[in-house]
């Protein structure tokens, strides 16, 4: 229990700062690991560090990240899990992954997930499934699953990832490990092969709070490549609190009672006794349409996706296949053999939500239940600082086990779903252990209130003194 | 048997306008024509995975000007929308553009209200291999993306054209007024302007609209008349053997003069249009409306109402001048340069003979400067020079420049006095064409052309004809 792979990234940058550990020396380390990867958690490793030596006084003074294949990366493959984009390599990286990068990050690898972020198990990446590290017959979560299990199994220090309905949050829960979905806006889009525009949030997948709030800093920020990015207000510290006095947390009764596991549910309960220990103040409070939220997120992501992944038709870069001079044919057969069946289904579905004469029925009605769902939310905040709930309603499921049952698999992202309707951030942290898997609990707070959020949880992250320590074994 | 009710022509315009801005609508690449292919490209123009738009500040100004000149109310917060077709032109294989909620809504310009003006992208241009031209049955097609993602704005008309022909004048009264902003080449033969036609027929007099058919993409003045009217006379053809017209989109192919229509209604298109998630609301402020309204010039439309008011000039005369470009600024600086001129005098000879010399080129390009015109005109209301001398000083002066007085002293282009010498020189060309003389006296008045001539060959010109003619029929005693 010695070795730099034991360091958590903030202290790995310590450490590399104050000349005890050597960068490349770190980044080899973790590319031996990656590369061995036996979880599919990689979809590319860098063959060897970054060329231009590590910055040790840059902020994150070359220690290694991962990011999810979504990113584009420039030169490196980009595919978004998917068959379509096989060995795309795009000629410009994403804003968030430079900004690690001019901040001192150096790339390790790219990551497994769901196809164009489409899943809650990995199980639909065009590159095989992502097996988790605390349990290789079961699923790491997903849609970042890739990043989730690498970062849990000890194959990267951190990684980045994206949230639309959980993609961040449920994967931490499912492996052990923090995530953290960032206020909609904080963290530009642009490079992020997009899924569902008005949802998808990049951010931080982990090993502890500290480390998240460290990415974080160095991703947010207005992107002039990006119209719906926002200045963040403030700089994101390192959180210190070690008390939650005075802090108010609202616990909704629709997302914490039917539907959520029995192991759950006693560790979120357990969670929540311990919040009050540390000084909250916790009572009942009501999100009336979030119920709601999973009905309102399948018929708006799908229809924003449908447009989104529209782009594939074979024309200027991944899978063309030949259509015998007739366009139709290629733009089809190009789409049928390139996409998985998950794809298809949420371009289907959304296809249909957009098609005159049903826009009001589908697409317009599940608009209206978003705008109730961020009302809701904005009368939990008049009462609480947090709205908490289980991330997860259970641990990670076995591999295929919900592959068959769209709608079951739909469940998992039950607590997560609402958050980005409402464009909030929320975080996950590991609360426990369940039939010896990890489980995950959620805060949400209001729109860039991360740095209160990051404290909040960093409390009672040193409460709860969860030790993943077992998944890089 | 009744004769069945004439039916009259319901014409409306969608004009798509290229903005003459920097930079595309939603990247920095540079705005180009002619240049080789696929050099002005960027992830967002060519959609790469991952790439968003950032919306071009200067279109959107120019967007309001547009909407400012034409009348129109500028909505403050308006939407962009996804437009969704599959097509090789179309690299999200969406077009982002206004829908529910464009820029501008009402307005009018000349007798014709506007319906909308609403921003979007163009398309790319697509060549077809091979001999049929066109995307079915090409050997390959190829894409060039320089020009995807222009900035362009469509322009609606309500459908208040009633001929092929005033759908023509229209078209060219907004293309000056569109030029007088300076926001596009409005140069249809390279496609900154492209106008669709919706066209119908219905009972005169009714107030219900036809069916119509949507005649896409006139490349001129000329194709949009004769296509308009072609597909009248089809419609009412139609309508004559008791078939029906119906709505889809239409091709005239000005070679053959036909039309074909452009796809089946079988296949008629959703384009599944939705709030574009990566642009959020436009919001056009209060400062932003004055910014545009300070860049605004006169327009054609209001610079002829002026002529009319100030100066008094005839509704034609002050037309011409307001709406070529040029003419009028041109006019105004020959009326200042003049002293006490007749308005009207000044502007018949600007706008008759001026503009013929100038054979389509800039005013301010030609040789002829304003003061010379106005000097020349002076001379002409003087009787210094006779009008069909001043058009050979004008022609002088368009081919070598200079001032009319010295050409009028060098080539002794005075006008001649009334007196004994035209009496003498009148008297000369009657001896000389007697056959035109006798048959003045048998009362052929017209053969008094060949008298006229004589003595204005004889005079370079020198001699008013008005008075030559006088004094030709005195003698002759007619």
């Amino acid at each position: 229990m010695s070795g730099p792979i034991d360091l958590t990234a903030a202290q790995a940058a310590e450490a590399i700062r104050s000349g005890g550990l050597d960068a490349a020396e770190l980044f080899e380390a973790y590319r031996k690991r990656a590369a061995a990867d036996d979880l599919n958690a990689f979809t590319w490793v860098a063959g060897e560090a970054p060329s231009q030596a590590a910055n040790s006084d840059a902020p994150l003074a070359g220690v290694p990240f991962a990011a999810k294949d979504l990113f584009c990366t420039e030169g490196v493959p980009s595919q978004a899990g998917s068959r379509i984009l096989e060995d795309y390599r795009p000629p410009y990286s994403a804003t968030a992954v430079r900004k690690l990068q001019q901040a001192g990050g150096a790339l390790l690898g790219k990551t497994n997930q769901d196809e164009f972020a489409m899943g809650s198990s990995t199980e639909n990446s065009g590159y095989g499934p992502t097996l988790n590290p605390w349990d290789t017959t079961r699923v790491p979560g997903g849609s970042s699953g890739g990043s989730a299990a690498a970062v849990a199994a000890g194959l990267v220090p951190w990684a980045i990832g994206t949230d639309t309905g959980g993609s961040i949050r449920q994967p931490a829960a499912l492996c052990g490990i923090v995530g953290l979905k960032p206020t909609y806006g904080a963290v530009s889009r642009y490079g992020m092969i997009a899924f569902a525009s008005s949802l998808d949030q990049a951010g931080p997948l982990t090993r502890d709070v500290t480390d998240a709030a460290l990415l974080l800093r160095h991703m947010v920020g207005q992107d002039p490549c990006d119209s719906t990015s926002l200045p963040f207000p403030e700089p994101i510290e390192p959180p210190t609190a070690d008390r939650l006095d005075g802090i108010r947390l609202g616990v909704p009764s629709e997302l914490s009672g039917e539907g959520i596991a029995p192991g759950v549910r006693e560790c979120f309960e357990r969670t929540v006794n311990l919040a009050e220990d540390l000084g909250a103040s916790v009572d009942e409070t009501t999100l009336p349409h979030a119920p709601h939220g999973l009905a309102a997120y399948y018929l708006i992501a799908p229809a924003e996706a449908s447009a989104n992944l529209a782009r594939y038709d074979g024309v200027r870069y991944g899978l063309r296949v030949d259509g015998d001079a007739d366009l139709m044919a290629m733009y089809t057969k190009t789409r049928a053999q390139g996409f998985g069946s998950e794809v298809k289904r949420r371009i289907m579905l959304g296809t249909y939500a957009l098609s005159e004469g049903y826009y009001d029925a589908y697409y317009g009605r599940a608009q209206k239940v978003r705008t109730k769902i961020a009302q809701d939310f904005r009368e939990a905040f008049e009462r609480f600082d947090f709205v908490v709930t289980p991330t997860s309603p259970t641990v990670a499921f076995t591999l295929g086990e919900k592959l068959d049952d769209p709608w079951a698999m739909y469940l998992n992202d039950y607590c997560t779903v609402p958050v980005p309707l409402a464009g909030l951030p929320a975080i996950s942290i590991p609360n426990g252990l369940s039939e010896g898997l990890p489980v995950g609990f959620q805060i949400v707070g209001p729109a860039f209130s991360e740095p209160r959020l990051l404290d909040a949880a960093y409390a009672v992250e040193q409460a709860i003194g969860f030790d993943g320590s077992e998944a890089r074994a | 048997m009744s004769t069945p009710p004439e039916l009259e022509a319901v014409i409306g315009l969608e004009v798509h306008v290229q903005l003459a801005t920097t930079t595309k609508m939603f990247c920095g690449c540079p705005l180009s024509f002619g240049d080789p292919p696929n050099v002005h490209t960027c992830p967002v123009c060519l959609a790469l995975p991952g790439a968003l738009p950032v919306l071009n500040a200067e279109a959107v100004h120019y967007g309001v000007m547009v909407g400012l000149a034409l009348g129109c109310d500028i909505t403050e917060r308006s939407i962009f929308a996804r437009k969704q077709y599959f097509y090789p032109d179309n690299p999200k294989a969406y077009q982002i553009s206004q829908y529910e909620t464009p820029l501008c809504t009402g307005g009018r310009l000349g007798d014709v209200r506007i319906h909308r003006v609403h921003l979007e992208e163009d398309a790319a241009k697509l060549l077809h291999i091979g001999h049929s031209g066109r995307i079915h049955g090409a050997d390959a097609s190829i894409v060039d993306f320089n020009r995807g993602g222009t900035p362009l704005i469509e322009i609606v008309s309500e459908p208040d054209l009633r001929s092929a022909a005033q759908a023509r004048e229209w078209l060219q009264l907004l293309r000056s007024t569109l030029r007088s902003l300076g926001v596009s080449d409005v140069n249809m033969e390279e496609g900154s302007l492209r106008a669709d036609a919706n066209v119908s027929v219905r009972p005169a007099g009714s107030d219900a609209l036809g069916t119509k058919t949507e005649l896409k993409n006139m490349n001129s003045f000329r194709f949009l008349e004769r296509g308009i009217e072609a597909e009248l006379r089809r419609q009412r053809e139609l309508i004559a053997t008791g078939a029906v017209v119906v709505q889809e989109p239409m091709h005239f192919d000005p070679q053959s003069g036909t039309l074909t229509p452009l796809r089946s209604k079988e296949e008629a298109q959703d384009y599944r249009y939705f709030p574009e998630p990566d642009l959020p609301p436009l919001e056009v402020t209060e400062a932003m409306i004055e910014r545009a309204r300070a860049d605004l010039p006169e327009l054609p439309a209001d610079r002829q109402r002026r002529y009319e008011e100030t100066f008094g000039l005839a509704a034609d005369t002050a037309r011409v001048l307001a709406f070529r470009e040029g003419l009028g600024p041109w006019f105004e600086e020959a009326l200042a340069a003049g002293d006490d001129l007749d308005p009207q005098l000044l502007a018949n000879w600007t706008t008759g003979d001026l503009a013929r010399v100038l054979a389509g080129a800039e005013p301010a390009d030609s040789k002829v400067k304003p003061h010379a015109l106005s000097a020349l005109v002076g001379m002409v209301a003087r009787k210094e020079v006779a009008p069909s001398a001043a058009k050979t000083v004008l022609e002088r002066l368009a081919a070598e420049g200079g001032e009319p007085a010295a050409i009028v002293e060098a080539e002794g282009l005075r006008a001649m006095g009334d007196g004994d010498e035209l009496e003498g020189l009148v008297e000369a060309a009657i001896d000389a064409n007697p056959d035109a003389a006798e048959k003045i006296r048998a009362g052929k008045q017209q053969a008094i052309g060949a008298i006229v001539g004589h003595v204005m060959r004889e005079t370079k010109g020198r001699a008013d004809g008005g008075e030559v003619s006088r004094i030709a029929r005195q003698k002759l005693g007619v």
